[in-house]
């Protein structure tokens, strides 16, 4: 049995710490120290501090509005796109503030991969939904890319379905098939850490098990953030947990220890659904 | 019990009325295609395309009248199409929110309703008073300026359509606005774009005003953009008004020319659209 199922079976038991024992140490990766959210005069986000680990996947949790998916979306700056948006203290990913004004957007985001809650696939086919953020920054040889596009096909699990559509069009593929394609087209350009904010609250529970699948097995490689409404999900999958609620980060721990003994009041009634 | 009835009887009421209404609008629609075709199929003959507009009391054809419509609704759709696109870009994807953009779309909607004929006499006076003379340029401006403000607001709609995800999608992927403009919103949008083109194009097809001020008319073919060209909807409103009876048939087969032209102009922006949404 794969951990992927043996965390299936036992759904609220995270085998977190069995896990960590077989694997590398982690570094923190991602320093996110003293940030402040603002929608206009909104603050939406108190001064939350907390580190993301390289190679582990943490988990976001708390109920809607609390900030969850504004703090992940603060790591790859995305929220600039809307005037009025702003966040202020720091981000620092391997030693550099990635919130200073002197950095390069577009060059912060292909080093962090974002998978939406609703599938985004680009009007345009399945080959050139994946080759389309390759193309941003290499120029390969139509060999070399078809590798590329396939590889991150097989990394996400998709492959074997698509194979043989590849030049149809992406808007085609069922829900879930369409997130594990938003997925391979954030790993095609090979980031180092991905954000995924509730990639499966919109799909059916067989789907919602394959992308499960699919971040267990992508964490040997990236950094993940996961946002999620799901607390079981949250502990299956993840390494770490933070419970966020109206803005502030009430408590981040190993999610086993979130699951099990959690230090805050607030967390234990979260958790064990007496609110939310 | 009363209620209920005086409920049902006010339903009858207003469905009449409201039934009633559809057929009187209707029934003019029908009427004026059916005078259309009784009095326009007649003129539709191999003549109508191979000949010039003739001299009063003669048979002649609208072939310089036609090449003289195409072309300048295709230099006046060259002109306006990239503009009103580029426009309506920056209406939905750079001004968002900002006072410039609610400005620049409020004056494009005076613009979209503005009378064609203040059109045409704004052409007259920058274009065919100091060039000393009409022409076909002039006329290719003016509907020009007409497409614009349809296109712009087609487009701006369109891109407006687009979810902010996917915008999003591309941005996170590292794409440069520009990018995520042209690659993504544009393929996402391009049917609904398109459609704007094609009413943009319908509409223009027979407005008279603008040119009555610009290109003017000509009896003879030509296909000097500098110098008056004739026109459809100019021709049709000389030889409709004329005591000839040859010039009277040739205007109504003119108009039963547009009228054909604009149908399925119409009816292709309606596929097209459709077309979009099922692909959804």
């Amino acid at each position: 049995m794969s951990p992927a199922t043996a965390r299936q079976v036992m759904p609220l038991s995270p085998p977190n710490s069995r896990a960590t024992d077989a694997e590398p140490a982690s570094r923190q990766k991602v320093l996110i120290r003293n940030v402040d959210f603002f929608y206009g005069t909104f603050k939406a986000l108190k001064n939350v501090t907390m580190p993301l680990h390289d190679k582990r996947v943490t988990a976001f949790i708390g109920p809607s509005g609390c900030g969850k998916s504004t703090l992940i979306r603060v790591l790859n700056r995305i929220y600039e796109l809307y005037p009025g948006h702003r966040a202020a203290g720091e981000v620092i990913i391997d030693g550099e503030n990635i919130l200073s004004p002197g950095v390069d957007l577009n060059l912060l985001r292909a080093r962090i991969g974002m998978v939406f809650q609703k599938p985004t696939p680009f009007p345009m086919s399945i080959y050139d939904n994946i080759a389309f953020g390759i193309r941003l920054y290499e120029k390969l040889s139509h060999h070399e890319l078809d590798e590329r596009v396939e590889s991150a096909l097989r990394r996400a699990a998709l492959w074997d379905e698509v194979k043989d559509k590849l030049r149809q069009s992406g808007l085609g593929l069922s829900g879930g098939q369409q997130q594990r394609l938003c997925i391979a087209r954030a790993v095609a350009v090979q980031p180092e850490i991905l954000l995924l904010d509730e990639p499966a609250s919109a799909l059916d529970p067989l789907s919602t098990q394959r992308i499960e699948e699919l971040i267990a097995e992508l964490k040997a490689d990236y950094c993940i953030a996961i946002v999620t409404h799901n607390m079981q999900q949250a502990a299956r999958s993840s390494d770490y947990t933070a419970f966020m609620y109206l803005g502030e980060l009430i408590e981040f721990d190993e999610t086993e220890r979130i699951f099990t003994h959690p230090k805050q009041k607030h967390t234990e009634d979260y958790i064990t659904g007496r609110f939310g | 019990m009363v209620l209920y009835a005086r409920r049902r009887i006010a339903n009858g009421l207003i469905m009449t009325l409201s039934v009633v209404a559809t057929a009187f609008g209707l029934l003019w629609l029908v009427l004026v295609l059916w005078t259309l075709l009784w009095n326009g199929v007649a003129a539709i003959t191999p003549a109508l395309f191979s000949q010039m507009t003739p001299p009063p009391g003669s048979a002649g054809g609208l072939l310089n009248a036609i090449f003289g419509s195409v072309v300048m609704t295709l230099i006046a759709t060259l002109i306006g199409t990239p503009t009103g696109i580029l426009a309506g870009t920056f209406l939905a994807e750079y001004s968002r929110g900002s006072r410039f953009g609610e400005v620049v779309r409020f004056i494009n909607d005076i613009l979209l309703s503005a009378p064609s004929i203040i059109v045409g006499l704004f052409v007259y006076e920058i274009m065919v008073v100091n060039m000393g003379h009409f022409s076909a340029w002039a006329g290719a401006v003016a509907l020009a300026i007409i497409v614009i403000p349809v296109v712009v607001r087609t487009t701006e709609d369109m891109l407006n359509l687009v979810p902010d995800t996917l915008r999003e999608a591309a941005s996170a992927l590292g794409a440069p606005k520009w990018k995520v403009i042209v690659m993504v919103s544009y393929r996402a949008a391009i049917q609904g774009m398109v459609t704007g083109v094609m009413l943009a194009v319908a509409r223009i097809a027979g407005e008279t005003a603008p040119l009555l001020f610009t290109a003017l008319n000509n009896q003879f073919w030509s296909t000097d953009l500098n110098a008056p060209m004739a026109n459809l909807p100019v021709v049709i409103f000389q030889f409709a008004m004329s005591p000839y009876a040859d010039w009277q048939v040739l205007a109504w087969g003119g108009a039963l020319l547009i009228t054909i032209t604009v149908l399925f102009l119409n009816i292709g922006a309606r596929a097209l659209a459709s077309w979009g949404t099922f692909k959804q």
